[in-house]
């Protein structure tokens, strides 16, 4: 085994984003699809930080970007849990299969 | 094999098993906690890179807000103990297809190309909390003052959005102010 370096973030945060992937399109439960797309921002924000580290360590561009891409994500999972209290007052079921009012 | 190389490896080891626990088990409840391992993997993955900031702030953020967030909606939505229904195995082995090939795709782009350190040594800047404050809150060149008080706003809008979203919209309550309006009441 090597000292880990840019490659192996990579690898890791690639298949951060893919887990992800799999899970918002497995998943039914709009809880569960809420903390897949936590796995993707979180993937992605560890790509940032890779990439500021071992290739442009005389400037911090990549930390800002996590630290906005952070606070937007708190942002987005307070609205989306919102939201899903109040289907769940309407529908008694966070399932995306019973919200269909819209598909047709 | 330094000490520091087992560490990333058992940080890795520990960020991808519970990442794949979090979207794979049919248990709501431990679906959060391993979620929560998974954004403590995140976070010590921070630690190794030496960005002791955003590590510190993965953990408040993350592990202490959005979890905490998680799990207290499912309380509020969820039967606990209930496992969800098992999904259909096409559409299973469709999705761990379609994640797989993009995996690889991504991951033989990324081998392929080499990265190249175009910066300087000597130039590098310390993410320390000094230096990120002063770049943070700066209105010269490279600061960044402006998106701060962009995100500033954001958070704002959501915190009001969540509060109208949320509440009960249906009869006033009893603790109501006794100035408002007499003709919402009626409603």
């Amino acid at each position: 085994m090597m000292q880990p370096g840019l490659y192996h973030i990579l690898f890791i945060s690639t298949a951060l984003f893919f887990i992800g992937v799999f899970g918002f399109l497995t998943r039914k439960n709009l809880i569960t699809i809420l903390m897949s797309v936590e796995l993707i921002l979180n993937s992605v924000n560890l790509n940032f930080i890779a990439f500021n580290k071992y290739l442009w360590p005389e400037k911090l561009d990549g930390l800002f970007f996590t630290i906005f891409i952070i606070a937007i994500a708190a942002a987005e999972a307070a609205v989306a849990i919102a939201i899903i209290i109040n289907l769940y007052r309407s529908h008694h079921s966070i399932d995306v299969d019973n919200a269909e009012e819209l598909k047709y | 094999m330094s000490g520091s190389t087992i560490i990333f490896y058992m940080l890795a080891a520990l960020t991808l098993v519970s990442g794949l626990f979090a979207v794979g088990t049919r248990q709501i409840f431990r679906a959060a906690i391993f979620l929560l391992f998974s954004l403590i993997g995140v976070a010590g993955l921070y630690f190794w890179m030496q960005y002791e900031f955003i590590a510190a702030v993965q953990i408040v953020v993350y592990v202490g807000g959005i979890t905490v967030l998680i799990i207290f909606s499912i309380f509020l939505t969820q039967q606990t103990g209930e496992k969800m229904p098992k999904q259909k195995l096409g559409r299973q082995i469709f999705s761990a297809l379609a994640a797989f090939c993009g995996f690889a795709l991504i991951m033989l782009q990324v081998y392929q190309h080499t990265f190249t350190f175009t910066g300087s040594l000597n130039l590098i800047v310390d993410p320390n909390v000094q230096n990120i404050g002063n770049q943070m809150l700066g209105v010269n060149n490279g600061g960044y003052a402006l998106p701060f008080e962009v995100v500033s706003m954001l958070l704002l809008a959501a915190l009001i959005g969540c509060i109208l979203i949320a509440a009960p919209s249906n009869s006033p309550k009893r603790g109501e102010l006794p100035h408002s309006n007499p003709k919402s009441e009626t409603t």
